[in-house]
């Protein structure tokens, strides 16, 4: 930096041709990399434009509001054959989100569990985690999710064979088929006891904390918290003569129908980005605990702190340093991989994008949207990590 | 100011790239290449797929190989791009295959909105259904509720819609990316019944653990060409890969096979007598139809000695004598009652 200025102090001065100057010279040299960069996305473009006029291929999203025309076989809002190409895209948009949510959650916690067991002084808990996660980690994802998708196939028995538990429940190859609740007059009082539950326990963790803070006392701020989320909607829902129906699933037809259904698609699907993505948190845990220095847990345990405790207290509060920035790429590997689902019939945003492309002849479009849905998610994600990673970033004081 | 015209005439230079993308014709680029870039299917039993020595063989992978000798005299230079029902277009469009027998359903929106050409119909199929005998079902009226395995990005998908629809069956779709997929969640029996083109559930019925349980439903429920498809806007491309088909019907019609082609053309040599007038032009004897097809006066002859007429691919790859079993049926000649028509060689 100090020659660079010198350099354009002195041209200043002796005012020498503006080619010279540094300055000049970088920001041309910026101007150029820009257009270069433009024109070669123009280029693209107006090439493919070109491309798709001569084939007759005209550009546009009102195909989204035909009529889909092709059922899928999950998803949470209602479709059926009448739903238009948008609205059965937009299905698809939240299956993909639905499977990367619970697949992150999981992951999240068997990683840890994983990487804390590895660092265990236990023999056999620490080469457990270390051949689980040295096999699992090794495997591509594409033939793990073959490999549940087959085991539970083949696992579980035909559905008119399904295995009845206690004729509520009942699991087949085709999914596992459970009651579903169906909600009656009074059931808004045992939410609103639910809400009060939570409310409380916040307030006690509160109070617990504060009162900590003060006098050194302890309180078990966490069973009492537990007690009251789940006793007071259940003494609610015990006073008002239990306000819930539920339709258990029955066999008609080919299929159980009524109730609700775990497909194993969706099941595949997890437990086999679960235990992959798990694999790589693990080792990102166990990175970051180890990075911690040793110094620290032998002076909380000095200040007489239980293992535990020193763990939750001392050392994961410095480690989620080093853990999140990794972490944040692991879920957006998630969200990504989730297009692999459609190998295994699990209909994510990927696969109905496939079948729309399909019966539109739209592939610009369609794979348009797709890339906006996953670049807006993943920059989500990467944002919200990125706050919570300055959160709890070191505050010097 | 030098350096800034030198990047003025660069941006220039550039801007003008764009509007000078256009293409040659594909026949030209096939021969400048020496291989004809061939999409097919990825693994279809009797229609394309890899044999035990690991060689392509099909009733689409012999179309290939016609076009290939018709084009280049030699029936090996075939480049084979395999794909599953969702690239395939995405290929056609770009270039990267110059014509896809990847037993494609020939329908007016693929015809127009995806910009490809269709003309002929090398194997005339239906959808149906395939069940497990035990369910004991005889008609696919009765899947009322039943959970259907389906490959994704076919015509298959939407037929099962029109047919759900008509018959308010409130069918369950599972759909596979590949077929192979698709047809082992079928064996273990995640779907009741498993869904394709007729002549797909014979090829994919002997591929299951017992073929024997498994029975295809009488209905066919649409209507479905599978044909060559091509890139909208080159009628001599479209033209040759028609007649190339065509011509393996002409010989079928006239009783030429690959054993007999030398024979039939000494018989039928310039003057001879009894000399049949359509064969002689066929072979390129007397006419010039090769050169008005852009090929060379033996085209025709080329594909007949290099690969046969359609009844020998027929039967080599799909009838009574393979695994498949699919009789002639729509797919015979029209002297035999069937739909396989060629205009006349004049």
């Amino acid at each position: 930096m100090a020659e660079i200025s010198a350099g354009r102090s002195r041209g200043r001065r002796t005012s020498i041709a503006w080619w010279r100057d540094e300055r000049t010279r970088g920001i041309i040299w910026q101007i150029v990399v820009v257009a270069v960069l433009c024109l070669g996305v123009w280029f693209i473009i107006a090439n493919m434009v070109d491309n798709l006029r001569r084939l007759g291929i005209p550009l546009g999203f009102d195909f989204l509001n035909a009529p889909a025309g092709f059922a899928i076989s999950f998803s949470i809002i209602p479709t059926d054959l009448n739903s238009s190409i948008g609205r059965v895209i937009l299905a698809g948009m939240i299956n993909t989100l639905l499977a990367s949510a619970i697949c992150i959650a999981l992951a999240t916690i068997l990683g840890v569990i994983v990487g804390i067991c590895r660092l265990s002084k236990n023999y056999l808990i620490s080469r457990l985690a270390t051949a689980y996660v040295e096999t699992l980690r090794n495997i591509p994802l594409l033939v793990q999710l073959l490999f549940w998708y087959v085991a539970i196939l083949q696992l579980f028995p035909n559905v008119r064979q399904a295995i009845n538990v206690f004729d509520l429940m009942f699991m087949s190859n085709r999914g596992v088929n459970i009651p579903r609740p169906i909600p009656e007059e009074d059931f808004g009082i045992v939410l609103v006891a639910l809400a009060v539950g939570i409310a409380l326990a916040i307030g006690i963790a509160s109070w617990a904390h504060r009162r900590q803070m003060a006098t050194g006392q302890q309180f078990p701020k966490g069973r009492v918290g537990l007690g009251l989320i789940v006793g007071l909607p259940l003494i609610a829902s015990l006073a008002l003569g239990n306000p819930v129906s539920w339709q258990v699933p029955e066999l008609t037809g080919f299929n159980f129908q009524g109730g609700l259904v775990l497909q194993p698609e969706l099941t595949a699907l997890v437990l086999g980005m679960t235990a992959y993505t798990a694999s790589f948190i693990a080792e990102i845990v166990r990175g970051g605990i180890l990075a911690v220095s040793h110094g620290q847990t032998e002076a909380a345990y000095a200040l007489g702190l239980k293992p535990g405790t020193t763990l939750r207290l001392v050392i994961i509060p410095q480690s989620l340093r080093i853990i999140v920035p990794p972490m944040t790429s692991q879920y957006l590997n998630i969200v990504k991989n989730t297009t692999l689902a459609g190998a295994i019939a699990y209909p994510d945003l990927f696969s109905i994008v496939g079948t729309s492309l399909n019966q539109t002849g739209r592939p610009v479009e369609n794979i348009a949207i797709m890339m906006v849905f996953f670049l807006v998610i993943s920059i989500l994600i990467s944002l919200f990590m990125n706050w919570y990673n300055r959160r709890i970033a070191l505050v010097e004081r | 100011m030098k350096h800034v015209k030198t990047l003025v005439a660069g941006v220039a230079l550039l801007a003008g790239m764009s509007t000078a993308a256009q293409a040659a014709s594909t026949l030209e680029s096939v021969k400048a290449a020496g291989k004809l870039k061939c999409g097919v299917n990825s693994g279809l039993a009797g229609f394309a797929a890899p044999n035990d020595q690991g060689v392509w063989a099909g009733l689409d992978v012999d179309l290939c190989k016609a076009i290939a000798a018709a084009v280049l005299g030699d029936a090996n230079k075939v480049e084979y791009k395999p794909s599953n029902a969702e690239q395939r277009f995405p290929l056609l469009q770009s270039g990267e295959v110059d014509v896809l027998a990847r037993n494609t359903t020939w329908s007016l929106s693929r015809d127009t909105q995806l910009g490809f050409d269709f003309r002929a119909v090398n194997y005339y199929d239906g959808q149906g259904f395939m069940v497990r005998k035990d369910l004991g079902i005889t008609s696919a009226k009765e899947l009322k509720g039943a959970t259907v395995c389906v490959q994704e990005g076919t015509t298959t998908e939407k037929n099962l819609g029109d047919f759900d629809k008509a018959n308010n069956l409130g069918t369950q779709p599972v759909k596979f990316k590949e077929s192979e997929q698709a047809r082992a969640a079928y064996d273990e029996g995640r779907c009741d019944s498993y869904t394709t083109d007729a002549s797909g559930l014979a090829a994919e019925r002997t591929g299951l653990k017992a073929p024997g349980e498994h029975v295809i439903l009488p209905e066919i429920i649409s209507k479905e060409p599978l044909g060559p498809a091509v890139r909208a806007g080159d009628s001599q491309w479209l033209d040759i890969i028609t007649w190339v088909h065509y011509a393996m019907l002409v010989a079928e019609e006239k009783g030429i096979t690959s054993a007999n082609v030398d024979e039939v053309k000494a018989k039928n040599a310039e003057g001879a007598e009894g000399a049949d007038a359509e064969v002689q032009r066929l072979l390129g004897i007397t006419d010039k139809m090769g050169e008005s097809l852009g090929l060379s006066r033996d085209w025709a002859y080329n594909v007949v000695k290099q690969v046969g007429n359609y009844g020998e691919s027929f039967e080599r790859n799909i009838g009574k004598d393979t695994p498949l079993a699919l009789e002639r049926g729509l797919n015979a000649l029209w002297t035999q009652g069937g739909l396989q028509y060629a205009p006349p060689v004049r």
